[in-house]
């Protein structure tokens, strides 16, 4: 098994603990940080790739990454300023509660 | 045994070491962390002392180990170990005195809830001075620097709850963070003109003469050498970190946190960082000492700012009540005699009073200590009295320190390092105005030190805190005795011959200007003694509300002094001041200007709103209705799916991703 | 080289799964800051030292912080909730089965493809190289993230600030009783 490899298996770990714990728990807060845990895997396998596959461009990969952790930087702050905003009208920030929006 | 310069980062691994286990063990588990701590402490004391028989078999040597920290792209950032006299004396010092502040705080400490993060903290702080000692490499100075800064943020305001040790860690850091804005500019300088940042580095370090040469060659527009101008900007974080003039606003509020704090950062280790730090850069400091035409050298001003502050220090402790505060202002004063010897150039005399200070001023803080905890926190010497007979062993060793502080001849300590001070501004050529502020200070410590002794130690007891105190138990007396022991035993540095300086700096001549200065600062602290003894001693405080007798002769001065010469009024009346109308202006320059264009662009947005809805209403609005009920109607049919649940929508999502994945793989699409 | 890697996916896979897993949420914060961190020193392994300091300044520094705020500012009378319902029970255990066959899927794919053998020599990339690269190529690029965080942020700071006109509004709805905010 050549480095490449288990450095995409250990990404796919990262990603599926994410959405397991995305899936599964009832905060909202570790919801997201399950979601940002899985954006940290996808920017693995883009260092990954760069490190390890045939870049023809040198440091494309770390672009990339380097562009994905800013988004991530401003969905994170997005994402807990809406929990805030959350726990204020509803005094708690269970996501299965938080249906006001249903159909 | 040895221990060579590759293996010196044991030393501060250890106490970081002990600081992980404090942090991750359970609240409850006091033993572990206090026992790894002190047990860390004890193994790095051994450790320095074995790096300090390395370092004295070759005086001269600096033993370096460079390696490499990471590299981007072409440039390599570089850091490295040192190990000289110098830093293994240090290193001895400040482990030996730790661990000693440290078994004290286990009784200190005993009640405290948060007696576990006490010592996690401790351990912190140790690991990051020792750090800054034996960097070879201004970066890492730098690092270790602002965590011993951080570190002593944390222990200023462990009492946070109290809202001014709150008040005083914010105070401490905010001034001090001035001062390592200067040591940042310096150090960014420095690296800017020289391209490196190690000390030595076998012929490329700042330190050494190539670099130096260069350095004090170039001459800027002001006239001053490009070393003199760095010197200076390093110099202001040693100004910051040791309590200088006119930074020291905060080494007194600091002694807000818990007294064995007090003791080890404020008296004995991290004030001294500054001493360390221009020691360490001598030769920088120094390299446009021979320079003729440049208006004014590094060192100059470092001697008035030294002597400026011994002199200041001294005048306000005689006019404090705080045990502790009497002692802060006493260690500022001291600081400045250290920087005061840095300037008159003798590093060596200012490093051997660095460290026979330490020893006694911890003493004194940990008596200090004993005293508060004896008489339940009362801190107010005007409130104690008469501890003498209830206290035996604390008071026979505060004796001892405040002796060997005042200076008292021959047995302590205290009187060779001062003594080595004052010969050194003798022999200044410059200037005899920093020897004059040395000698009259004399006076003036010995004078105080005799007030505090009869305040808190004669008389008759004031308050019923002071009525009912009593002996501590063995574990807080016991590094009292042994710290007295050696602020008299350290007399040996010094005496028969002045062996420290020599193996500082073995090219060291050490010009004897005669017994004269030595018999004069002996009447002087005789003088002092005796003054103090005159006004205190004779006739003792009877009530907490009696008038302080010098107070009743100047009114005026001593409240002047009382409150510390207004300098905490003066920095709230320009700095605060100039803050607070910039923010005002900052405030007005958004609510108005900018605001007002927002507010116009708003109403322009209502304006051709109100125009497109006068279209919207009258023309179009039929039409979309019915093709809106439609749209309706099969809207509700389909919104049955949306639960609202995220935690379902994201599920649907991977089930999808699974199935469409599995479809791929059977279609054979690939 | 290697058994660096195992310990840096050790660190970084079991701290991740402890905090997904523990029910105090500062606890799961900051194991959270241990695997972000855990990343960071994927990246250095990988010799990206450029991407592995801006992890270690916005994951580690930056975010974690925003989301201890975030936890602290939300805390309920207890952080740990004890009391475990049904049907949080079968979610975990449908989130379970759905990460587990992801993860199968994704192993699969992984290990049945092969790639080219491993390039022999690490690229390089100074800081330099990088800079110039996202000024140039990709400068639109770079101003229009830089545009996405500054109205993100102002967003952000909208969406959390308190609305004043909203606690006035309250009393006034009709259909509910004048609600007690503590």
């Amino acid at each position: 098994m050549s480095p490449l490899h288990l450095c995409l298996l250990i990404s796919t770990g990262l990603f599926c603990i994410g959405l397991a714990g995305a899936l599964a728990r009832s905060n909202t807060i570790l919801v997201l940080l399950g979601i940002e845990l899985m954006l940290n895997a996808a920017n693995i396998n883009f260092i990954a790739f760069w490190r390890f596959g045939p870049s023809p461009v040198a440091g494309n990969g770390m672009i990339f990454v380097l562009f994905a952790i800013a988004v991530a930087a401003a969905e994170a702050a997005v994402g807990l300023a809406l929990i805030i905003a959350v726990y204020r009208h509803q005094k708690n920030i269970r996501l299965q509660d938080s249906t006001t929006l249903k159909g | 045994m040895t221990l060579s310069a590759q293996s010196l980062w044991l030393i501060p691994a250890l106490p970081l070491l002990a600081a992980a286990i404090g942090a991750i063990s359970a609240r409850k588990n006091r033993s572990i962390a206090a026992g790894s701590a002190i047990l860390a402490m004890s193994i790095s004391f051994v450790l320095s002392c074995l790096a300090l028989n390395g370092a004295l078999l070759a005086p001269a040597n600096h033993a370096f180990f460079n390696f490499d920290w990471f590299d981007l792209g072409a440039t390599t950032v570089r850091l490295g170990f040192l190990l000289d006299p110098l830093t293994a004396f240090m290193c001895v010092m400040v482990t030996f005195v730790g661990t000693l502040i440290f078994i004290f705080s286990l009784g200190y400490m005993k009640e405290d809830a948060n007696f576990k993060q006490f010592f996690c903290f401790l351990s912190f702080f140790a690991a990051a001075m020792l750090g800054l000692l034996i960097a070879n490499s201004l970066l890492l100075l730098f690092i270790c620097w602002e965590l011993v800064g951080l570190a002593s943020y944390l222990l200023i305001g462990f009492w946070f709850h109290k809202p001014s040790a709150a008040a005083a860690a914010k105070k401490a850091f905010i001034t001090t963070r001035i001062g390592d804005l200067g040591l940042l500019l310096g150090i960014l300088w420095l690296y800017d003109s020289s391209g490196s940042l190690l000390f030595y580095d076998g012929g490329h370090g700042v330190l050494e003469l190539a670099t130096l040469t260069s350095l004090s060659g170039q001459t800027l527009a002001c006239g001053l050498a490009a070393s003199t101008a760095i010197g200076l900007l390093i110099f202001c974080g040693a100004v910051g970190k040791s309590g200088q003039f006119p930074l020291h606003v905060w080494l007194p509020d600091a002694m807000e946190g818990p007294t064995p704090v007090s003791a080890l950062i404020h008296a004995a280790t991290m004030v001294a960082a500054g001493v360390f730090l221009v020691a360490r850069v001598y030769p920088l400091m120094s390299a446009d000492a021979l320079l003729a035409a440049v208006p004014v050298h590094a060192l100059t001003v470092v001697a008035f700012i030294g002597a400026i502050t011994a002199l200041m220090g001294a005048l306000i402790a005689c006019a404090q009540n705080d045990i502790k505060r009497v002692l802060a202002f006493s260690t500022v004063s001291q600081l400045g005699y250290m920087m005061l010897a840095l300037g008159v150039g003798s590093w060596t005399a200012a490093i051997f009073h660095l460290l026979t200070h330490a020893f006694f001023k911890a003493l004194l803080f940990l008596g200090a200590g004993s005293v508060i905890h004896a008489a339940h926190h009362e801190q107010d010497i005007r409130s104690l009295g008469g501890l003498r007979t209830k206290m035996k062993v604390t008071f026979a060793n505060f004796a001892i320190g405040m002796m060997a502080l005042s200076g008292v001849p021959f047995l302590f300590s205290g009187f060779w390092s001062k003594e080595a001070i004052l010969h050194a501004a003798h022999g200044w050529n410059v200037s005899s105005l920093p020897l004059y502020a040395g000698l009259a200070a004399v006076v003036l410590t010995a004078f105080y030190m005799t007030r505090l002794i009869a305040e808190t130690f004669f008389g008759k007891a004031r308050s019923e805190h002071a009525e009912h105190a009593h002996e501590n138990s063995a574990v807080m007396t016991l590094p009292l005795v042994i710290l007295a022991v050696c602020a008299m035993a350290l007399s040996f540095l010094a005496w028969p011959s002045p062996w420290l300086q020599h193996q500082l700096d073995p090219e060291l001549q050490i010009e004897t200007s005669g017994h004269g200065l030595m018999i004069l600062s002996i009447i002087l602290v005789g003088a002092g003694l005796s003054l103090g003894w005159w006004i205190y001693g004779r006739k003792l405080r009877q009530t907490v509300q009696q008038r302080d007798p010098l107070n009743h002769a100047a009114p005026a001065v001593m409240a002047a002094l009382a409150n510390r010469l207004g300098f905490d009024e003066l920095y709230a009346g320009t700095v605060g001041r100039v803050n607070t109308l910039t923010a005002a202006f900052a405030n007005a320059l958004d609510r108005w200007v900018i605001g007002g264009l927002v507010n116009f662009l708003a109403h322009l947005g209502v304006f051709s709103g109100g125009v497109n809805r006068q279209i919207d209403e009258d023309n179009l609005n039929g039409g979309f209705d019915r093709v809106s009920a439609s749209i309706r109607g099969s809207g509700q049919r389909y919104s049955k799916a949306q639960t609202g649940e995220a935690h379902g929508y994201l599920r649907v999502i991977a089930i999808a991703f699974i199935v469409l994945a599995l479809a791929l793989v059977m279609g054979g699409v690939r | 080289m290697i058994p660096a890697l195992f310990l840096i996916a050790l660190l970084m896979l079991g701290s991740a799964a402890a905090a997904m897993l523990l029910r105090n949420l500062i606890h799961s914060a900051l194991l959270l800051i241990v695997s972000w961190a855990g990343v960071a020193a994927f990246y250095l392994w990988a010799g990206a030292e450029f991407v592995a300091f801006a992890q270690i300044l916005v994951y580690v520094g930056a975010i974690s912080m925003v989301v201890l705020f975030a936890v602290l500012l939300t805390r309920q009378n207890q952080i740990i909730d004890t009391v475990i319902e049904p049907a949080s029970r079968a979610r975990a255990a449908t989130a379970f089965t759905v990460a587990a066959c992801v993860a199968a899927v994704f192993s699969a794919a992984i290990l049945s493809t092969k790639f080219h053998p491993a390039a022999p020599e690490a690229p390089t990339a100074s800081v330099k190289e990088i800079g110039l690269t996202l000024m140039n190529e990709h400068g639109g690029a770079l101003l229009i993230v830089g545009l996405i965080l500054t109205v993100a942020l102002l967003g952000a700071t909208i969406l959390a600030a308190t609305d004043r006109d909203e606690d006035q509004s309250q009393p006034s709805d009709a259909a509910l009783p004048p609600k007690e905010t503590p």
